[in-house]
C-alpha cells in the first residue's frame, strides 16, 4: 500500500468524465463542474464502501465491545451498541484460572521451535535453489510446491498415527516437527523470492576483492537478507500460531493446548451451560491482538506476495 | 553466479579412501537436505503410512492391537458404494464452489469499488479488510457463533428489526442448510479481503495510457472493462479463484467449531470433519486414510493449474 498516490492518478483519470470526443462548445461549463472532487456517483459509492468496511469490521468490533461489557449487561435482549461503563473485568476472569498462560506457554514453545528450525531450512534450500542451478532442482521446487498445497485435512491421521507411534503424542516435540513440515515449503518459496532479488553480481565483486565465496554471501548477501528472513518469520509464526486441525490431534490433553484450543474450549464449554459471552469475547481478544499488529506489519508482503500464494487457508 | 559449484562436499571429504568415490553430492544438494528431511518426516512418511493404510482393514480387533490385514481397493470400493459419503463429497463441492465463487465476486466488487472511491475512504475501506484478514481462524469462529447466538446474538436482532420479518431466537445452526449458509458466510468474510487485495494491486497494474487510447476510440466504459480491464486482471483472477477452491475445501476449523456450537450430527459433515470422525472418533484408520487419500487427490487436480503457472513465472524471474 505504499503506492497509494500513484493509484488515485489512474482511478481518477479513470473515472474522469470521458473528456467528450464532442468538442461542442456550451459543454464546457457543465465538464468543469463534473471534474469537481464531488459527483453524486462518487458520493454514493463511498457511501456504499463506508457501509461495506463498517460491515466488514463489525466482528472485530464486536469481539472487542463485547470483551468490555458485564455479563449482565450482555444478558439483555437488546444489544449495546458502545461499551459505555465498560471494564476489563472479562480479561481478568478469563486469565483468572491460570490456564491461559499454560496455554501460552505451549503456543510459545511450539512456534518458537517450529519458527527457528523452518527458518534455517527453508533459508538454506533457498539459498540453493536460487543461487545454484544442479541436477533435481526443477523436481525440488515443484516438490515444494506441491506439498505447499496438501490440506491438513488429507494428513492429519497419518500424522497422528505417526507421532503416537514413537510416544510423542501430548509433546511439543511431535507439534513442533509437524508444525516446521508443514510451513518449510512455504517459507523456502517467499525466501526463494528474496534472495534472488539480491544481484549476485555483489557478491562476485567480493570476491574479487579477495572474499571467499561463503565470506562474500555472508558479509554481503545475509545483511541484505535481513528484512526478508524477518518477514518470512513472521508468516511462519502466524501460520504455527493459529493452526487448529494438527494441534487438536497431536494434544488432547487439556494442559498441553496451544491457544486456539484453549479458545475452542469456552465455545465446548457452551454446550452444556449458559455462556459468559464476554469472557469468551475477552479470550478472543487476548488471542486475536498480537496475531493483527503481527500481521498488520507484513501485510504488505503479503498483497505483494499473490503469487508467492497460499499462505492463509 | 551461474557457474555450477563443484567443490567436495565437507562431509564427504574427512575419509576419502574407505568411502569409494561413489556420488559426490554438491554444496547444494548438501544444502537441501535438512529440508527433505524433514519433509519426509513430517509428510512424506504419512503420506505412504496412508496409502498402506488405506488398503488395510480396521475393525474391532485392531483396536486391541491385532495388525490390521491387507484388503486392497476393498475400502475403496466401500466408500464408493457408501452414501454417506457420496452425501459429505457433493456437500463439500457444492459448499467449496459455491462459496469460491461468491467470494470472487465480491472481491472484484470491492476490488473495484476500492478504485473509485478517494483516498481517504479506500484507506478506510482497506483497513477494516485488514482487520478481517488478521482475525485468526479461531478467534473469528467465536465472535461469529456469538453474533448468530440463537437469544443475544446481534444477527438475529437486527434481522428482526426488518418490519416482517420474524427472527427472534431462529436457531441458524440446527438445520444444515442454515447451518452451511452460517458457515459460508463465515468463510466469504474471511477469505474476501484476501481477493479483494490481489484484484486490486492487479487493476492498479493496468497502464493508464492504454486506458487513455481506449477512450479517444470511442471505448465506454463496460467495453474499457469487459476489453482491455478483464484480460489484463484475467491471470490474477484464475490464481485467486483457484486457491479459494483448494482453501474452500480444508475448512475443518469452522466446521468443527460451529458443531461445537451446533450440533455433530453427520448431516452437517464436510470432508475434513468427516474423515476427524472416522479415524480419531471410530478408530476406522482404514477408511479415514481412503478419504484422506481422495482428499489429497481432489486438492492435487485442482492445484495442479496454480503449481504450473507458479512454476512459469520462476521460469520467468
Amino acid at each position: 500500500m505504499t503506492d497509494t498516490s500513484l493509484n488515485t492518478h489512474v482511478i481518477a483519470s479513470e473515472l474522469a468524465p470521458a473528456p467528450a470526443p464532442i468538442p461542442t462548445a456550451p459543454e464546457t461549463q457543465p465538464q468543469k463542474l463534473t471534474r469537481l472532487r464531488f459527483r453524486p456517483a462518487r458520493i454514493l459509492l463511498s457511501i456504499l464502501a463506508i457501509v461495506v468496511s463498517v460491515a466488514w469490521v463489525f466482528p472485530v468490533y464486536w469481539m472487542l465491545n463485547s470483551s468490555l461489557l458485564s455479563n449482565r449487561t450482555l444478558q439483555s435482549f437488546i444489544p449495546t451498541f458502545v461499551p459505555i461503563g465498560g471494564s476489563f473485568e472479562n480479561y481478568a476472569n478469563a486469565l483468572e484460572n491460570g490456564t491461559f498462560y499454560s496455554a501460552l506457554g505451549i503456543s510459545l514453545s511450539v512456534t518458537l521451535i517450529a519458527v527457528f528450525f523452518c527458518l534455517l531450512f527453508a533459508f538454506l534450500a533457498a539459498v540453493a535453489i536460487s543461487r545454484f542451478r544442479f541436477k533435481g532442482r526443477k523436481s525440488f521446487v515443484l516438490a515444494v510446491l506441491i506439498i505447499q498445497m496438501l490440506p491438513a485435512e488429507g494428513l492429519f491421521i497419518a500424522q497422528y498415527k505417526m507421532v503416537s507411534s514413537v510416544g510423542l503424542l501430548n509433546s511439543i516435540i511431535g507439534v513442533s516437527i509437524i508444525y516446521t513440515a508443514a510451513v518449510v515449503p512455504f517459507t523456502i518459496w517467499m525466501l526463494r523470492g528474496f534472495v534472488a532479488g539480491i544481484p549476485a553480481d555483489l557478491e562476485e565483486a567480493a570476491m574479487v576483492d579477495g572474499l571467499s565465496r561463503t565470506g562474500a554471501f555472508m558479509r554481503i548477501t545475509f545483511p541484505l537478507l535481513a528484512p526478508g528472513l524477518v518477514a518470512s518469520g513472521v508468516f511462519a509464526f502466524l501460520q504455527a500460531w493459529n493452526e487448529f486441525t494438527v494441534a487438536l490431534v497431536l494434544l488432547p490433553a487439556e494442559d498441553m493446548h496451544t491457544l486456539p484450543l484453549w479458545l475452542r474450549g469456552f465455545i465446548q464449554a457452551s454446550a452444556t451451560r449458559e455462556t459468559d459471552w464476554g469472557q469468551v469475547m475477552a479470550a478472543s481478544t487476548l488471542v486475536a491482538l498480537p496475531v493483527i499488529v503481527f500481521f498488520l506489519i507484513v501485510q504488505g508482503r503479503m498483497t505483494s506476495g499473490l503469487v508467492a500464494g497460499a499462505v492463509k487457508g | 553466479m551461474t557457474a555450477t559449484l563443484t567443490r567436495d562436499a565437507p562431509a564427504a571429504a574427512p575419509k576419502p579412501p574407505a568411502q569409494r568415490p561413489r556420488r559426490r553430492l554438491s554444496v547444494p544438494h548438501l544444502l537441501l537436505i535438512p529440508a527433505i528431511v524433514i519433509l519426509l518426516v513430517g509428510m512424506g512418511y504419512p503420506l505412504i503410512w496412508q496409502i498402506v493404510t488405506s488398503m488395510q482393514e480396521f475393525g474391532i480387533k485392531q483396536q486391541f492391537g491385532q495388525p490390521a490385514p491387507f484388503v486392497g481397493l476393498a475400502n475403496y470400493f466401500s466408500l464408493a458404494t457408501d452414501p454417506t459419503m457420496w452425501e459429505v463429497v457433493v456437500r463439500s463441492i457444492a459448499f467449496c464452489f459455491i462459496t469460491a465463487a461468491v467470494t470472487l465476486v465480491v472481491g472484484l466488487l470491492l476490488a473495484v469499488l476500492m478504485t473509485a472511491v478517494g483516498t481517504v475512504v479506500r484507506l478506510i475501506l482497506q483497513i477494516s479488510l485488514l482487520l478481517a484478514w488478521a482475525m485468526p481462524v479461531v478467534a473469528a469462529m467465536t465472535v461469529w457463533i456469538w453474533l448468530f447466538d440463537r437469544r443475544r446474538g446481534v444477527v438475529n436482532y437486527l434481522l428482526d428489526m426488518i418490519p416482517g420479518v420474524d427472527m427472534n431466537r431462529f436457531s441458524w445452526l440446527s438445520t444444515p442448510i442454515t447451518f452451511f449458509i452460517v458457515a459460508s458466510v463465515i468463510v466469504i468474510w474471511m477469505s474476501v479481503p484476501f481477493v479483494a487485495f490481489s484484484v486490486y494491486a492487479g487493476l492498479t497494474q493496468v497502464s493508464e495510457e492504454v486506458l487513455e487510447a481506449a477512450q479517444l476510440d470511442g471505448a465506454n466504459g463496460v467495453k474499457r472493462l469487459r476489453y482491455i480491464i478483464m484480460p489484463m486482471i484475467r491471470p490474477v483472477i484464475m490464481i485467486v479463484l483457484l486457491l479459494q477452491l483448494i482453501w474452500d475445501l480444508r475448512v475443518f476449523t469452522q466446521i468443527t467449531m460451529l458443531q461445537d456450537a451446533g450440533s455433530k450430527s453427520s448431516e452437517y459433515d464436510l470432508l475434513g470433519t468427516y474423515i476427524y470422525k472416522l479415524g480419531a472418533g471410530s478408530q476406522d484408520f482404514g477408511m479415514a486414510s481412503a478419504v484422506s487419500i481422495f482428499v489429497l487427490a481432489l486438492t492435487l487436480a485442482i492445484s495442479w493449474f496454480y503449481v504450473r503457472s507458479l512454476l512459469k513465472e520462476d521460469e520467468q524471474s
